[in-house]
């Protein structure tokens, strides 16, 4: 399983990294979000892998998973959020100032 | 009581003194600097007493005690005789700068920078602590800049004042690091020190490049060879200003440095052969040049280039009396160049021109400058009973008995003795050529003699010529014995100041030169033909200029090959940075990467969302120039990333990804309606290949680097979240527990960003219209009819439930999957599904448009509940927390924390609507009639 | 109050922020007092955390009442007062400067500014690296508002790039923060030293990656070259009294990677100890060359004033890429300097292009400008201060930086880049100066009055003092910065002051 997570992180933050490097805003914006994506999860495994496990307490529970990462994680994509949701505007302002929708504002 | 630092001090306030003194007159400038010059002089007069009785006045300041630097400031003979030449010439030159400068030029700023550079020379040649020395040093160099540059509009006088700073300045960064060599030699930066340690010094292994970048100090301040080319160039600036620079202050800053540290650094093989030699190298090519000058100051820069190298080339020969005799002709010098250059500038002021084979016969217009101008020249020549000659006699002599010392030692006194001839010969030119020979050459005005006062100063400095000339015992023995005493840090050598030795080889010598140079003068014609074929062969200038040409094309080059202002490439070199970086400390072949933990097994289910995910980030990569279906594709992946979350016991985190989902696709779409539907395919194949590469080391940097974590046991912090959640943060769902309390402080900036970011696009997207498309991709026409009856009506019933939904979400947060943060996105999708069904104008009536007020006052209550525990004696955000029993909900605790979620709640619908209502409005406004219509 | 000091400083600007904001139809001078009111404030804090930690001791404040490793600590040291205080102080003048008129030019400046100074003071304060995250989140997206302030297209496209950019920064610096977790367990800084001193060899070469990950993060934010390319374009595009803030900007990269260089990998650190150094030196050094290089090609002079803060950082991170007492002392000194000296520079380039018109800030020759000859004084002491020629605070913190390099192995590399930096420097303001000040024919199409050149004039004034004041109470201030270079080089009084000997 922890493979399989493994993969899966490298291939978002591979995708997201590709779509980053494009050449206009919009493959940007979501190479972005891959990259968020990615780093989540990434964040999220170091508190390692658990299944069934959550971090409420109950009196039946016998262990938890480390609930820190996933405190970590909520706060990260928080602020993810508000960064893309800049990000996808700043575009569109981009887009109406430079005449185009290119990140250096050529055609 | 620290005289002579007010004494340093005095013209740096004085300038600016005299620049205020000029608003009520032009002179008031003039008498304020003359009154400033003469009351440093009075400063330094009782320190002046002991030193002339040979003592050394040296006078401390603590100021940066740690680094063994403090304001030390010295007056023995060297520093005595120079502070005097300073301050006297000082003052004649404010006397003849009052009628030289005319009705245009600022008497207030010229008086102003001159006393700012008079003071810094006086620093420099008072600082007992080297590194303050380097300090007035370079400050010479940015006065003189301003002096040099005093005429802006004159492009000569800009380009030669940056020549000048940048020459010297160059000079003082080597001079700064040869002397922190030196004071790590000998562990100390006072002269003191370093006078005293002589042999420690030429015995230490840096010895050679220390010496080296001090004397590129002293050559570049001296304008010895190759560095003399900026001095003629600084002719451009006022006369009184070449009068000063160039006789008694800023170039003779370097041979003044030779003189300070002649018991430091001299006696060594480099010194003899490095200041020797640049010193008889200087003195010949100035001696020559100065001969085809046909611009009178060109003539008298290069002679003054020729000799400062004779200075130069007697303190390089390392005697005792080599010394003495440098010191003599620094006075020497002064004086008689001074007085030339005054002269020179009168009779610039009155014939309006500078060149010589125009000026001629002016003793008919002013016989009395031309006699006090032959006087000078006479004694620049080197003529009996002037003042040079006995300087110029004891080179020679010194030249002589240095000749036996080494291999082609007789060169020595030929090449001074050339050097000599030449030396009469622009003599005589300057004297003959000027006052006689002929008549004016069609002169802008007819020459008469100067303003009355306007010859005193070139009086008195002709009068001490021949004093000097013919009674030096009485006149300069006393202040040269000093000052040579201390140059030389020992007993002085026995040396008598008299006109006649009997017929010494140096007698012979001077001799020659006198005859030789009237003989090559009296040929000259052939002479100037040759030298005007010659001219501008080898030009050290124009050597500089093309490095400096050189210099800002590679600037250029560089800079414009890194800076292509292009995002690809910054991200592109920050991610290859990564992967480096990464590497470089992955890589050690001694640990395995996989770690020892045992790991979980995988089921189908897992297997296949996986291979689901996987499929679909490819697809997006694959299709993301058809941005529409890119969009969806990835929206997919967030799902799956939700569902991981599930999978790993990680309920909170599922619903924040997916509410986040829903809204950031929302507001993608809403932002594709202003983009392009499609990409074009514009990046080269190359490229793509690139930037696959790249991206795909990287991923598997990230995957490797989740692997190898993933496989390790790890020690955590965890548990004391868990032991603590419950007992003392009051709440079952430690997540929550920790994102309002443990570490609510995280939170708070999260809100912060969130709250900002909604501010920020607002602010950005005001006033900026979006010019919306009238059909879609496929060229269909937007639809505006009414929102579907069914959908609004239907979400309109649902609003309310939704937002119980997310109060209920709030509320149980603190104990089971939900919170602040979730129960805002619940709500604000609620709100955004009325905009998407009733239309953005149908919902404004009814809600509030202007969402600050929410996002501050939800901000305000995060940051007041933190700050409610101050009142109570504890930290910044400590929580409380105690049960009540509410009706329909149940039992239920309520914690302080819950206040602040309560922030966190406000921030995200705030925020999220902000952004988002704002967006729905460009869309009415993208389109006029539609939002009017919408509106009805 | 004094038991609230570490943090008093960090929440002062975010309640400033929340009243600006709520306060936002009110009367724009209302505000504006209160923003000034709120710096000041925040001056005075700055210097009380000084006097306060100057002896040596290090404030820890325990978020919540939860004891370190476990709660989020703020952690005020020499190091973090001596950066708060720079910030405070630069604040001020920008601030007034903005007031000026800037500040209408568009939608809640004022807010953005005081939670941008929020965003400085948590990042300087905080013992926590996750929360250290949060506060570079914190004050980026204060500096996007800010940078995007007053719009243009020129402006919105560096933006453009500079968001992007700094959001794979984050990226980054979260692949980091989680990788340190998931081998050492922990994210409280002075607990990561104990743990990475006691990470058994295989986790070593995780340590080792993730260190450098977060270097590569604050290299990018410090400007180190490579990652220098975004800092031209973005600054000289910024708003004048923005780019004088931002002056700051590159210092918590260089602060970040003091902090981690020496508490993190420090002494305790075993094989990691000193982990960054080595990549330290000789990037700082390219770095200072390659800005210098740009400072020299500048066709206008925001640019140019933008590559010198690259270059200044450049000389900033060699002075803490010596490793030793001594150069981390020369940094620190030099640190505040550059600050201020850039700032001045930022806005008397402001100061000159608008007083000439069509030609705004490019090198090329112009009409008289109306107040020429302040202007020119002013553009001269600034040009002195950045140059690092004496008398002023530059040329001692060159000094300093050279006389600490003496004993280092790389002492002539150090010595010639630094020296020739300085000429190239020298020659280029020359060259700018002369052109805009002596080249000039005719008269500017404006004329402004001579009180309000004056008035407008101040805050640059200000600056230049806060260098004047450097310079003569260098004495203090030396032995301030070595005091916290020695506390810097001794971690373990850190780590017990946080972890109280746990």
């Amino acid at each position: 399983m922890e493979a399989l997570l493994a993969l899966i992180i490298g291939v978002l933050t591979a995708c997201g990294v590709y779509l980053a490097l494009r050449g206009r805003t919009f493959p940007v914006v979501l190479g972005l979000t891959f990259l968020s994506y990615a780093v989540n999860l990434f964040l999220f495994a170091m508190g390692r892998l658990a299944i069934g496990r959550p971090p409420i307490i109950t009196e039946a529970a016998a262990a938890y998973i480390d609930p820190l990462p996933q405190a970590l994680v909520l706060t990260a994509i928080v602020i993810g959020f508000a960064m893309t949701a800049f990000v996808i505007m700043l575009a569109l302002k981009a887009r109406a100032e430079l005449g185009s929708d290119h990140v250096d504002g050529r055609e | 009581m620290n005289a002579l630092l007010l004494a340093v001090l005095t013209p740096h306030l004085g300038a600016a003194l005299a620049a205020w003194a000029s608003r009520y007159g032009r002179l008031h400038s003039a008498w304020v600097a003359a009154a400033v010059t003469v009351l440093s002089l009075a400063l330094i007069l009782p320190a002046a007493v002991a030193a002339f009785a040979g003592k050394t006045v040296i006078e401390r300041l603590p100021w940066m005690p740690t680094v063994g630097l403090e304001l030390a400031f010295r007056l023995d003979g060297l520093a005595l005789l120079f502070a005097l030449l300073i301050l006297c010439i000082g003052l004649l030159i404010i006397l003849y700068a009052r009628y030289y400068l005319s009705e245009r030029d600022s008497m207030g700023r010229f008086y102003a920078y001159l006393l700012l550079f008079m003071g810094a020379m006086l620093g420099i040649v008072l600082s007992e602590n080297v590194i303050q020395l380097l300090v007035f040093w370079e400050l010479t160099s940015l006065t003189s800049f301003l002096l040099i540059s005093y005429w802006q509009h004159r492009e000569d006088a800009r380009n030669g004042a940056r020549m000048a700073l940048a020459v010297t300045g160059a000079g003082g960064l080597a001079l700064l690091a040869g002397f922190l060599l030196l004071g790590e030699m000998v562990g100390s930066y006072d002269l003191s020190v370093i006078l005293a340690s002589g042999e420690a010094i030429r015995a230490h292994p840096l010895y050679t490049p220390m010496l080296i970048l001090v004397l590129l100090g002293v050559f570049t301040k001296s304008a010895q060879f190759p560095f003399h080319f900026w001095l003629p160039h600084a002719m451009a600036a006022p006369t009184p200003v070449s009068a000063y620079l160039h006789s008694a202050t800023m170039v003779k800053a370097g041979v003044f440095l030779l003189a300070r540290l002649f018991p430091a650094l001299s006696g060594s093989w480099e010194w003899s052969h490095i200041v020797g030699g640049a010193g008889l190298i200087t003195l010949l090519t100035g001696a020559y040049i100065a001969l085809f000058k046909h611009d009178l100051k060109g003539l008298l820069a290069y002679s003054t280039v020729s000799h400062l190298g004779l200075i130069t080339a007697l303190f390089g020969i390392g005697t005792p009396l080599a010394a003495v005799a440098g010191v003599f002709h620094i006075i020497n010098h002064a004086t008689f160049k001074a007085g030339l250059f005054m002269a020179a500038g009168i009779i610039d002021h009155e014939c309006g021109t500078r060149d010589m084979r125009r000026i001629n016969g002016l003793w008919r217009y002013m016989p009395y400058t031309a006699t006090l101008a032959i006087v000078a020249a006479a004694a620049m020549a080197g003529v009996p009973l002037f003042n040079g000659f006995l300087s110029k006699e004891m080179f020679f002599a010194e030249a002589v008995s240095a000749a036996t010392q080494m291999r082609f030692g007789w060169l020595l006194p030929v090449v001074v003795t050339v050097a000599g001839v030449f030396a009469v010969a622009y003599s005589v030119r300057f004297i003959h050529g000027v006052f006689f020979n002929g008549e004016p050459v069609d002169l802008p005005r007819t020459p008469h003699e100067p303003p009355r006062w306007m010859k005193v100063p070139v009086e008195v400095l002709a009068a001490l010529c021949l004093l000097v000339g013919i009674l030096p015992a009485l006149t300069v023995e006393p202040i040269l014995s000093v000052a040579a005493a201390a140059v030389l840090q020992a007993p002085l050598p026995e040396f008598d100041l008299a006109i006649w030795h009997g017929l010494s080889p140096a007698m012979l010598m001077s001799v020659v030169a006198l005859v030789g140079g009237l003989l090559v003068y009296a040929g000259r014609r052939p002479l100037f033909d040759l030298a005007a074929r010659w001219e501008g062969r080898v030009d050290a200038r124009a050597i500089y200029q093309h490095l400096l040409q050189g210099l800002f094309a590679l600037a250029g080059g560089i800079t414009r090959a890194l800076d292509t202002g292009s995002l690809q490439r910054l991200l592109v070199l920050f991610f290859a940075s990564a992967v480096v970086l990464a590497a470089a400390g992955i890589v050690d072949g001694a640990t395995p990467l996989t770690g020892s933990r045992p790991l979980l097994e995988v089921d189908g289910v897992s297997l296949l969302a996986a291979i689901g995910l996987i499929a679909a980030s490819i697809a997006t990569v694959l299709m993301h120039r058809q941005r529409l279906a890119a969009l969806i594709i990835m929206g997919a992946v967030g799902l799956v990333v939700s569902l991981i979350f599930v999978k790993f016991s990680a309920p909170d985190l599922a619903l924040t990804q997916l509410s986040v989902e829903v809204v950031t696709v929302v507001l993608l779409l809403l932002a594709l309606y202003f983009l392009p539907q499609n990409s074009p395919a514009e990046s080269s194949r190359l490229r793509r290949v690139r930037d696959a590469v790249l991206a795909l080391v990287a991923g598997g940097g990230a995957g490797l680097l989740a692997w190898a974590v993933l496989t390790r046991p790890y020690e955590t912090i965890a548990g004391y979240f868990l032991d603590k959640s419950l007992p003392e943060g009051g709440g079952r769902n430690v997540v929550n527990v920790i994102l309002v309390d443990f570490r609510g402080f995280d939170t708070l900036g999260e809100i912060t960003v969130l709250a900002m970011a909604g501010l920020g696009i607002y602010a950005m997207l005001e006033r900026l219209h979006l010019p919306g498309p009238e059909r879609d991709a496929a060229g269909r026409p937007w639809n505006w009819d009414r929102h579907p009856a069914i959908m609004a009506s239907l979400t309109r019933l649902l609003l309310p439930l939704a937002l119980l939904t997310s109060v209920f979400i709030l509320l149980r947060g603190h104990n089971l999957p939900g919170g602040g943060f979730i129960a805002g996105l619940v709500t604000a999708v609620a709100l955004i599904m009325q905009y998407l069904a009733n239309g953005v104008a149908w919902t404004h009536a009814r809600l509030p448009a202007n969402f600050h007020p929410v996002i501050g006052w939800g901000l305000g209550l995060a940051l007041a509940t933190g700050l409610a525990s101050w009142a109570f004696d504890h930290p910044f955000l400590t929580s409380t927390f105690g049960h009540l029993h509410w009706p329909v909900v149940g039992e239920f605790e309520l914690a302080s924390a819950m206040a602040f979620d309560l922030g966190v709640y406000m921030v995200v619908v705030g925020a999220t609507l902000l952004i988002l209502v704002y967006l729905g409005l460009m869309h009415g406004a993208s389109h006029p009639a539609r939002s009017a219509e919408d509106r009805r | 109050m004094n038991a609230h000091l570490a943090i008093a400083p960090v929440l002062l600007p975010l309640l400033a922020g929340i009243v600006l904001l709520l306060m936002r139809h009110v009367d724009l001078r209302v505000r504006r007092v209160l923003s000034v009111a709120a710096v000041v404030m925040e001056i005075g804090l700055s210097l009380a955390l000084v006097t306060a930690v100057a002896d040596g001791d290090i404030l820890v404040y325990a978020l919540g009442n939860w004891p370190a490793p476990y709660g989020i600590v703020l952690v005020a040291d020499r190091l973090s007062a001596w950066l708060m205080l720079t910030t405070a102080l630069l604040a001020l003048f920008a601030l007034l400067y903005a007031l000026r008129g800037i500040d209408a030019s568009g939608r809640h400046f004022h807010v953005f500014f005081q939670l941008q100074l929020f965003g400085l003071a948590g990042a300087f304060l905080t013992g926590d690296l996750f929360n250290l995250f949060v506060f570079f989140e914190v004050l980026l997206l204060a500096s996007y508002g800010l940078l995007l302030h007053g719009g243009g297209r020129l402006r919105t496209r560096a933006g453009l790039h500079y968001v992007v950019l700094n959001l794979t920064g984050s990226t980054l610096f979260l692949f980091a923060v989680g990788t340190l977790y998931g081998v050492l367990g922990t994210l409280n800084m002075a607990d990561l030293a104990r743990q990475v001193a006691a990470a058994p060899a295989e986790n070593v070469p995780l340590v080792r990656a993730a260190g450098l990950l977060l270097f590569g993060v604050f290299a990018l934010k410090a400007a180190l070259m490579p990652l220098h390319l975004w800092l031209p374009a973005a600054y000289a595009q910024a708003s004048a009294p923005v780019a004088a803030l931002f002056a700051i900007m590159t210092k918590v990269g260089a602060y970040s990677i003091l902090r981690v260089d020496t508490l993190i990998f420090g002494d305790g650190a075993g094989s990691l100890a000193g982990l960054l150094t080595p990549w330290l030196l000789p990037l700082a050094l390219a770095t200072l060359a390659i800005g210098t290089l740009g400072a020299v090609a500048s066709r206008g002079l925001r640019a140019q004033v933008a590559y010198l803060v690259v270059a200044s950082a450049g000389s900033l991170l060699t002075a803490f890429g010596l490793a030793s007492a001594e150069g981390i002392a020369a940094g620190l000194y030099y640190l505040p300097h550059t600050t201020f000296a850039a700032a001045a520079a930022f806005l008397i380039a402001d100061a000159i292009a608008a007083r000439r018109g069509e030609l705004a800030d490019r090198l090329d020759p112009g009409p008289t400008l109306p107040g020429n000859r302040v202007l020119g004084g002013l553009f001269f002491v600034i040009a002195v201060a950045i140059a690092g020629l004496p008398p002023l605070s530059g040329f001692w913190g060159k000094f300093l930086l050279l006389r600490a390099a003496l004993d280092h192995a790389w002492l002539a590399g150090v010595m010639a880049t630094v020296l020739v930096a300085g000429l190239l420097t020298l020659i280029a303001l020359a060259r700018s100066g002369s052109l805009l000040f002596y080249r000039s024919h005719g008269h500017a199409p404006t004329s402004a009055g001579n009180g309000a050149l004056l008035a407008e004039l101040a805050p640059i004034a200000g600056l230049l003092l806060l260098v004047g004041a450097l310079t003569v109470a260098a004495g203090p201030a030396v032995g301030y910065v070595e005091a916290t270079a020695s506390q810097l080089l001794q971690p373990y009084q850190y780590i017990h002051a946080v972890l109280k000997g746990g």
